[in-house]
Parts: structure tokens; sequence; C-alpha cells
């Protein structure tokens, strides 16, 4: 079996009196979509964002397979190096884009600027390759100097994934990115995401509570209710014969997922 | 030589939470083979769990009891008990699966569902490609629609793009749901010929064809469901 490229465990928040997360582990391994669906409110989140190590757990650890192969626990990296490892190795998509641009930077800047994180230093190779990576999501390259904030919805998610994948990452978190667009807007914006990550052959956590999406994206499900995974297992068979009473609830909620 | 697949005392219900618990029984000792070369049809009336049948090989479905057996190469996986990557792997190279209907992909066009298949099975893009266009002129599906999405093709034109889907691999195991079921006598025999094929290659084929026609085609052994009745238990 293939080495994992992210190993969770036991990861468990609390707020207070709530337990907004609770003992969750899974690994994944290079190449792997999972998905973790739940309504809002059941921890997934939450999860997320101690993954990305921007939420510091109660309890538990995220380790990840550095390049040089050694399976490092995130929460032994000195800042610099996790930060290092956010901006190269690793992307995060996220719902609200203005929190994943910067919006008063040109596209091309946004994208640039991952890759001057690396090192780049060289503004044709960097112009070129932002257009290039444009193009590969679909916005014209006529585009490359306008900021985001005079972009559609669906143009700033695309936008945000080229920033993301420019640098060659190996993981990529995505925190519900197509919740809020139009819907042939978010066809479009899947297409790409299963066709880029498949293509690149990327590690993708991805938070959804849209079941279609889970689907279409996914190899693993792991759903979420209060904190807690309840239920897990390939993503056709937990949506097509769910085993848990809530699962089965959700499943047989939404119109045709 | 071992069998394709072995179905070895195989339980399976349905326990829907949403009402109050009830269990539906689906089938219970399902026990038989298929192998190399072998065509088995599932018969029965509608309702005796055939397409369950299928899905569970396939992994999609949960067993409550019993082993599915599939043979990848010279190894024996149960699909019942098998981690989900293994599971995705048999898919990829083992087994392929024609659903009634195809589940649509937004925005991509027939000719690269087919080469996408192809691809996932282990082809490299030009033969996936070449064998692509080869299936889908067999399948007689009009050359201008091989570059639209099949979203708004008929049901029939659908199909086709799913059974070449299903067939462009050499997978060794086929499970097939009623393929045939929106498709005219004409292209029912191309399929009927598709599948020869593959029997003749050395695969083997679980299948549901209600068109006794087609059965009479392909069909090597008709195994009846309702053999598999769940055993009546107390409410």
């Amino acid at each position: 079996m293939t080495d994992p490229l992210l190993q969770v465990r036991g990861l468990t928040k609390r707020y207070g009196d709530r337990l907004a997360c609770a003992d969750v582990s899974f690994d994944l391994v290079p190449g792997e979509v999972l998905a973790i669906v739940g309504e809002s409110g059941s921890g997934k989140s939450t999860l997320l964002s101690m993954i990305a190590t921007e939420l510091v757990p109660d309890s538990g650890t995220v380790s990840y397979r550095m390049r040089d192969g050694a399976l490092r626990d995130l929460g032994t990296l000195s800042e610099a190096a996790r930060r290092a490892l956010m901006r190269t190795d690793w992307g995060f998509v996220r719902q609200d884009a203005t929190k994943g641009l910067r919006m008063a930077v040109s596209a091309g800047g946004n994208v640039g600027e991952r890759l001057m994180g690396m090192g780049e230093r060289h503004y044709g190779r960097i112009r070129a390759e932002a257009i290039d990576w444009l193009g590969r999501v679909e916005i014209d390259a006529g585009r490359v100097d306008d900021p985001p904030s005079q972009f559609s919805g669906g143009m700033r998610q695309r936008l945000q994934i080229a920033r993301n994948l420019v640098t060659g990452p190996r993981l990529v978190l995505m925190d519900e990115p197509t919740s809020g667009l139009d819907v042939s807007v978010q066809a479009r914006l899947l297409d790409l995401i299963r066709r880029l990550s498949a293509e690149l052959g990327l590690a993708v956590i991805i938070v959804t509570h849209d079941l279609a999406v889970a689907r279409l994206l996914s190899h693993r499900i792991a759903v979420m209710r209060a904190g807690r995974v309840i239920e897990t297992g390939l993503t056709d068979r937990v949506l097509d014969d769910p085993e848990q009473a809530y699962t089965q609830l959700l499943v047989s909620s939404v119109l045709a997922a | 030589m071992t069998a394709l697949l072995t179905f070895q005392d195989v339980a399976k219900s349905f326990t829907l939470h949403l009402r109050d618990g009830v269990v539906l029984p689906v089938v219970g000792d399902v026990s038989f083979t298929v192998e190399p070369g072998e065509c088995v049809v599932l018969g029965g009336p509608s309702g005796a769990g055939k397409s369950s049948l299928l899905k569970m090989a396939y992994g999609n479905y949960r067993c409550d009891k019993g082993a599915i057996l599939v043979r990848d190469g010279d190894a024996l996986i149960d699909v019942v008990r098998a981690d989900p990557r293994v599971v995705l792997g048999l898919r990829a190279r083992v087994i392929a699966y024609v659903s009634q209907f195809l589940r649509v992909i937004p925005r991509v066009s027939a000719l690269d569902v087919v080469e996408a298949a192809g691809r996932e099975g282990g082809l490299d893009q030009t033969v996936a490609r070449a064998r692509g266009k080869d299936l889908l002129a067999r399948l007689n599906l009009p050359e201008r629609l091989w570059g639209l999405p099949p979203a708004t093709f008929s049901g029939g034109e659908q199909q086709r793009v799913n059974i070449a889907r299903g067939l462009i691999a050499d997978r060794p195991l086929l499970l097939l749901d009623e393929p045939t079921a929106s498709l005219d006598a004409q292209n029912r025999a191309v399929v009927a010929e598709l599948v020869r094929e593959k029997l003749n290659g050395g695969a083997g084929v679980l299948g549901i064809f209600h068109d006794s026609e087609m059965r009479d085609a392909v069909a090597i052994r008709v195994v009846d469901v309702t053999h598999f009745a769940p055993r009546a238990r107390a409410a």
C-alpha cells in the first residue's frame, strides 16, 4: 500500500462545552481526493482549519510527508518552515475568494506572488507562467493586469485555483469552493477541479455540504455530525447505500446527488 | 483456474432508519461463480435483487454477510471488506460496470468521456482515442455528436456512450445492467457482438438482459435470482 502523504490522528477541538471536532483520524495517499461532508456546524471547517495549521487542536496531530520522504508532525515544525510548506507544497482554495486572494493586486500578481515565494525573481518568467496558468483556468490573458475585485465570483475561484496550483503543490485543501456560485458556473469550476486534480495527481481534501460535488470529485467520503466522523468509505457506496441514520437522512434530503 | 467472480453465501438487506428501522431483505444465500469466457445472466422478476447483486460485485452496495471474491491477477480480493482504495484499483483494472443510465459529467464531450474511461483503464491516450472512435462508430453514434457533451443526447445515444465507456478498456470482468434497454434491434446486435468479442478474449460477464434476443445471443448460463430470496424473518 502507498505511504500516506498526510496522516491525521485524533484531532480534537472544543469551544467551551461544545465539542467542535472529536477524535478525527484518517490517512490520505498521493492523488487521493477525500470529501468531508456534513451540515453547517458539523465541524468540517474546524477540522480543515486544524489540518491547515490555522487552528491549534486541543489534542491530536497532523503529519505530512515532506519532499525528503520523512513524515513530520506539523506541530513540531518552526513557524517559518510551516509557512514555507503552506506557500509551496500545499494549496488552500477558500469559499470566500477575498480571503484567498489579494483583491487589490492584479490577477498576474496574485499568481506570481506564490512563485516569488518559491524564490523566482525573473519578472518575464513570472509573468509568462502567470499567463499560462490563467489560460489553464480559462481566464483570458487580456485580464492579467486586472485585479480580482473586477472579476465575477466564478473567475475569482478560478484565479484562486491558479494561484494555488502554480507552485506545483501535492496537497490542496478546498473549503466549499463552489458554493454561492450559479449552477452553470459551478459546473465549469467542478469540471476544472476534476480535470486538474487528476492531471496533476493532486491529493485533495474538499469540505462541502453538497453531496453532488462530493460524488463528482471524491474517491472517499467522510460524513461529519456534531464534530464526529460518523460514516466513512468509498464515495459512491456511502451515497448509494448509506449505513447510518444521519447519512440516510442527508442523502434522502437532496433531489439527486 | 480460479473463477473471475465468486459470490460466497452473500446476504443483503436495507435498513431504513428513516422508516422506523424497517429492514428490507434483498437476497440471501447467494453463491455462484463467473468463469473466464463465461456469460452468466441473472434472471428473475423485477425486484428480485438482480441489480443489487451487480452493485455489490462492483463495491457500490454493502453486504450483510458472505464474501464476493474478484480475481485480480493471482490475487483474490473480497470486495465486501476491501479498503476503498483497493476497490477503486479493481474498478480501474479489473471490473467494468455498465449501468442503465449514463451519469453525465457536465461539459465533457462524448468522445472525451469514453477516452477518459480508456485511460483510467490503463490505455495510453492515442490507443484510448482510437478505440473510443472505433467503438462510437460501431455503435452508430453519429460523428457530429462525438464532440458534444452527452447531456442533451437521447436516452439511446447516452446509453451507447455509456456502453463504449464500459467496454473500451481490457477489463476481465464485465457487469452489465440492462445495457441494451433503450436500444433498437440494430444496436442491440452490435452490443451482443461486442460482448461476444470480450468473452472470446477470456473476459467474464455477469449481466441482466431483459430482451430475450440479447440473452440468447450471449448467455451461457442463467442464474435465477428468485432462488436467492431471503428467508422470511419475523417483523
